[in-house]
């Protein structure tokens, strides 16, 4: 269970930029086994809350308990998947992998889940974008940590791998039950992935809406076009006005 | 193909020039090639080349180990950013400004020339990797931290291999400055080496002679460049 308790948090100001308030009291909850996003407006302070969920930020008030103990820094009981390319450049996919976990076994069985047991021995910049992601989100799994925090990982992707991704995303997560937070300005993908959303507001950056989604995963690409879909997508939409 | 084109034809200009304007003091190429034939043939040069060869491994050397360590370091813990400080003060000094004291601490001779090949090498290499060390994206060290990466692993496994390619730039500026440097320490305090080659030749009047050791000079120092890039494709592998 992990639990976000009354978070906020201010930039401070620096040279001519004005001290900057990024979040407000954000209080939520995520269950054991739970996929949940953070949905807002680009610049809303979804990477801060990332951020001080992964212990790379301390929050100014508030906290954030992973069962029941408090996050003071980062450690390997949650793992962040960023948007940039975070792999190393000079170490192979397995030594990639080595780096976050020596057992051999796991990084196996990692490599396979996301099916990249063929090029273990590839540096990062003979993959594809789309295999670069697959391998961030082994070498996450590989410490098998308590948490998952997905911070825009295919944000910068074209539509078609994208899908392919969250295709990929959905079999491991309906495998792993792994608890998963992922941000996301992508209304689409949001609602294709979790089991909740969450609605950030900007202005100053609170939460205004919750919604639960009740797909059954594994999830396919045609739910996309059902009504129910449609009508989420839409009342997402309306929580922003 | 094209290099030996470029090589002819500096020739054939030089030759020209000399046809055009004769004077006592530069030698037609006909007389470099001969004193060229003469010099490979004779054991002095080859002695001259090792002397050089040597001072430049051994203070190259020092310069490298002493250059890549202080940069990592300085970059790593930025307490000991005041280092920094005293290092930049010596930096603009140009090593052959150093030859006087060198001569005065070390005496005429090896220990003087690697000092100044150290001079003339270390600031290129401490700079670039330092400055490739400060620029590690901070993505980098949030990825270590959160897999909870020893200091010891994150030192030798991800800082020194980011800074590679930089540590590799410095590297190939300071085989270059150590040359240049070697042989100016050469030139002004030293009894041997291919500065002294042509510092001796120079009051001997024997031009020849003085254009045969530039020569070697520029094929040797281009040689060196060229193992320190033969060297990166071969470390650098990823790039």
């Amino acid at each position: 269970m992990i639990n976000i308790k009354n978070i906020s948090f201010s930039y401070p100001a620096d040279n001519h930029i004005k001290e900057k308030q990024a979040l407000t009291d954000i209080n939520f909850s995520i269950k054991e086994g739970e996929f949940v996003s953070i949905l807002g407006r680009s610049g809303c302070g979804k990477t801060t809350l990332a951020n001080i969920l992964a212990g790379y930020l301390a929050a100014q008030t508030g906290k954030v308990l992973i069962n029941n103990v408090e996050v003071k820094k980062p450690g390997k009981n949650r793992i962040v998947v960023n948007q940039e390319n975070d792999l190393f450049a000079w170490m192979t996919a397995w030594e990639n992998m080595k780096l976050a976990n020596k057992d051999e076994k796991k990084i196996n069985k990692c490599l396979k889940l996301v099916g990249l047991d063929e090029i273990k021995q590839y540096f990062p910049n003979k993959l594809s974008v789309g295999m670069k992601k697959r391998l961030s989100l082994a070498r996450a799994l590989v410490v098998n940590p308590s948490f998952l925090i997905l911070d825009e990982p295919f944000a910068s992707l074209d539509y078609r791998i994208r899908e392919e991704l969250h295709i990929g995303l959905d079999k491991i997560f309906s495998f792993t039950k792994k608890t998963t937070l992922l941000v996301t300005h992508d209304i689409d993908e949001a609602v294709f992935l979790s089991d909740r959303i969450i609605i950030l507001g900007d202005k100053p950056t609170s939460i205004v809406n919750e919604l639960n989604i009740d797909f059954p995963h594994p999830r396919e690409l045609r739910i996309k076009n059902t009504k129910k879909f449609t009508e989420i997508k839409n009342r997402i939409k309306n929580s922003y006005i | 193909m094209k290099k030996v084109f470029l090589i002819i034809l500096l020739i054939v200009i030089y030759q020209l020039v000399n046809a055009l304007f004769p004077n006592n003091y530069f030698p037609s190429i006909f007389q470099i090639f001969e004193a060229l034939l003469k010099n490979l043939s004779s054991r002095e040069i080859y002695l001259h080349i090792a002397t050089s060869l040597l001072r430049i491994i051994v203070g190259f050397l020092i310069a490298s180990i002493i250059g890549i360590f202080l940069g990592l370091i300085l970059a790593y813990d930025q307490r000991l950013k005041d280092l920094k400080l005293y290092i930049e003060l010596l930096r603009p000094i140009p090593p052959i400004a150093w030859i006087p004291i060198a001569i005065i601490i070390f005496g005429l001779g090896n220990p003087s020339a690697y000092f100044i090949v150290f001079l003339g090498a270390f600031f290129p290499i401490f700079t670039n990797t330092y400055f490739g060390a400060i620029s590690i994206p901070p993505i980098y060290k949030n990825v270590v931290s959160s897999f909870e990466v020893s200091k010891v692993r994150y030192f030798t496994k991800i800082l020194l291999f980011f800074t590679l390619p930089y540590i590799s730039t410095g590297l190939k500026i300071g085989i270059g400055m150590a040359w240049m440097s070697v042989i100016a320490a050469e030139l002004i305090g030293s009894q041997s080496g291919l500065g002294y080659f042509i510092q001796l030749n120079r009051l001997l009047l024997q031009t020849d002679n003085i254009i045969i050791g530039m020569i070697f000079i520029g094929i040797i120092g281009n040689l060196l460049q060229k193992i320190i890039e033969f060297a990166e494709s071969k470390i650098i592998v990823w790039n």
